[in-house]
């Protein structure tokens, strides 16, 4: 056996595997057992959770999925109080506040990853880290009540005042931008949008961090300036790695909860206009379910169902693509 | 990509009659090059100067409300409808009573620092164990086979599993089967502990990742057994990190709301136990944000900035271990 590989660590076998005589027969082995053994469940916890999760979602929420059919998944209509639980208007509201979260906060997180990996001097990178991960340590319902209190009677004023109104003459763009009370989709993907910028950010670090130091140099060395070198060599060897966050940052955003619960303006219905209010999937459940008996509660489950399917989905993409990234990177 | 060699470039850079110049770095390309560093730099501070005013608008307003007996206070029992009766006496002229007008004096949040401890102490006593064990599975047992590249990737998936869905399951398997008795700081606990474990999980692996394997071959050539080279060498080893990891875990878990909300009930008095209702910072702070009377709102601040100095310490002082782990 070599002291030290050059492979890493990762790619050597464990040592329980090297010295198998000290796994398993002899003296003192049953423990050995025993300890493997416990370690193995409590990683097969992870799974079992998992599994219990959906498991237990669908089960208490199966009475609103089988009574109410299709009139569930596809209904426009979310009225607990008439009995009308169509999901669609909070499956578009916290799609709607995604999106817009996403688009204000890829910028800003781009922008950000290429200042600290290529702007800042070294020894004031560990500070703008940190001051970056401070905005991730806030808890949502700070965030939430600063929305509602100090940031939402500001953008009330601003939508209010036309800052908007020369784009609502315009046709079809004018729908999207309509009256406002200051809650509502906008307001609230603002918020989210800060709240996403951290991840995106750290793992687009990550991934810059991942670009060979030789190609960065070579651009340099022929005479191109450092934003040449971005755009030439930084950003297309981790584009892939960027989708990966942009896509975990679509995750946390379509499941952030009580920020948007207190600003989006608990208004479920599907409207072109951003500025107005809505509803979305988690403001809902935190709003209700706390509450709410027989049929309204399994409908609120069943959402949980719903979202944790989706998020799911956006997530397993999302880490196949940061996997693959990896993969190529150590292949090469 | 074709590696160049810098000493041949060097040799062209030094000859005297060499184009190769500073100056040929056109007068666009240098402007584009100082537009796109304005523009990073200005990324940064479109998300450093909304923090900042978070801060400062959470620490102003919550000042003024916070006094020593706001943190050993017991909650004013429906603030809300309080804050009505004065609105309503306002109105018509006459003069709040002292027991209505709630006074500075009175205002408190003990009990929902006590819930807040409660619950992250169940939480990290129930997820911190098990998530370093799954973290020795994976690392020290597993490594590069399917199971523990499953669980390895299925782990990180959790992590991205909303912190609500969480609250669904515990309210679903627990709530729903005990009825109101079964919302207590145990109930949150088990959503925030769900919340935590992936997160401890992953960052204890990392951990385990950095710590040489010539430790653990040097134990292992002295004849010890693989579960006590862990327990003996490679976790004491591992641990700063460990504990930096858990710390972070543990202040994620102290400042969320969503898995609290439908789990932990009410409560305006102490209460130390894990069984019955209890109120936790977050939850309290979302109940007063929803109110809109101005003793609910002060309240909601002064609860704001105790949660922040929790979270913000804990975070800070993780980072510390971590940074002072990282340069050795």
């Amino acid at each position: 056996m070599s002291a030290v590989s050059p492979q890493g660590l990762a790619e050597r076998p464990a040592p329980s595997e090297i010295g198998s005589d000290l796994g398993g027969r002899g003296r003192g082995g049953r423990t050995d057992q025993a300890f493997r053994l416990l370690a193995l469940l409590a990683g097969l916890s992870i799974l079992a959770i998992l599994a219990l999760i959906a498991f237990s979602t669908i089960q208490k929420g199966w009475p609103a999925f089988s009574k109410l059919g299709t009139d569930y998944f596809f209904g426009t209509q979310w009225k607990p109080r008439s009995g009308q639980f169509g999901i669609l208007p909070l499956v578009y509201g916290t799609f709607v506040v995604a999106a817009i979260a996403v688009v204000f906060a890829i910028p800003v997180s781009l922008g950000i990853a290429m200042f600290m990996t290529e702007v800042v001097p070294r020894r004031f990178r560990f500070g703008a880290i940190t001051i970056v991960d401070l905005l991730a340590a806030v808890p949502s319902v700070v965030f939430g009540l600063w929305g509602i209190r100090i940031l939402a009677p500001k953008l009330d004023h601003i939508f209010g005042n036309g800052f908007f109104r020369f784009l609502g003459d315009i046709p079809i763009v004018g729908n999207l931008f309509g009256d406002s009370s200051g809650r509502g989709f906008m307001t609230a993907g603002i918020v989210v949008a800060l709240m996403i910028t951290p991840i995106i950010t750290s793992v687009t670090r990550e991934v810059f961090a991942t670009v060979p130091r030789n190609d960065k140099e070579g651009a340099l060395a022929l005479g191109a300036t450092r934003w040449e070198m971005i755009r030439g060599v930084v950003l297309p060897h981790s584009s892939g790695g960027i989708t990966g966050a942009v896509m975990l940052g679509l995750g946390r955003a379509l499941g952030e909860t009580i920020a948007v619960a207190l600003l989006i303006g608990a208004n479920p219905q599907i409207s072109a206009n951003l500025l107005g209010t809505g509803e979305t999937i988690p403001a809902q459940i935190a709003r209700q379910l706390s509450e709410a008996n027989g049929l309204f509660r399994s409908a609120l489950i069943g959402l949980g169902f719903v979202l944790f399917i989706i998020t799911i989905a956006v997530n397993v993409t999302a880490r196949r693509l940061v996997v693959v990234m990896d993969r190529r990177l150590k292949g090469a | 990509m074709t590696t160049i060699d810098l000493r041949e470039d060097a040799d062209v850079a030094l000859h005297p009659s060499s184009d190769v110049r500073v100056t040929t770095v056109t007068m666009r390309r240098r402007v584009r090059n100082k537009l796109a560093t304005i523009a990073m730099i200005g990324a940064f501070l479109v998300a450093v100067i909304p923090l900042g005013f978070v801060l400062v608008n959470v620490t102003q307003q919550g000042m003024k409300v916070v006094t020593k007996d706001f943190f050993t206070n017991e909650i004013p029992p429906d603030t809300g409808s309080a804050d009505l009766t004065n609105d309503v006496l306002a109105k018509y002229g006459g003069t709040p009573t002292t027991t209505q007008q709630t006074s500075s004096t009175q205002l408190g949040i003990g009990p929902a620092i006590v819930g807040t401890l409660l619950t992250t102490l169940g939480a990290a006593v129930l997820a911190i164990p098990l998530g370093i064990l799954g973290a020795v599975y994976l690392h020290e047992y597993g490594r590069k086979k399917r199971l523990a590249s499953f669980i390895r990737f299925m782990t990180d998936v959790m992590t991205g599993v909303p912190s609500v869905v969480m609250g669904v399951f515990i309210y679903s398997v627990w709530v729903v089967h005990y009825g109101v008795d079964g919302k207590s700081a145990f109930a949150a606990s088990l959503a925030l502990g769900c919340l935590m474990l992936p997160i401890v999980v992953r960052s204890s692996e990392e951990m385990l990742r950095l710590v040489p394997d010539h430790l653990r071959e040097a134990s292992a050539a002295l004849g010890v057994r693989t579960w006590r080279t862990t327990t003996k060498v490679v976790l004491p080893a591992a641990l700063p990190g460990i504990t930096s990891g858990s710390m972070l875990a543990v202040a994620r878990a102290a400042g969320e709301t969503a898995p609290v909300l439908f789990t932990i009930g009410a409560a305006y008095n102490y209460n130390w136990r894990f069984h019955g209702g209890n109120v936790s910072l977050s939850q309290f702070i979302y109940n007063q944000a929803a109110l809109t009377g101005p003793t609910a709102l002060r309240l909601a601040w002064g609860a704001a900035l105790t949660l922040i100095v929790i979270v913000l310490v804990l975070t800070l002082v993780a980072r510390a271990i971590s940074s002072r782990l990282s340069i050795r």
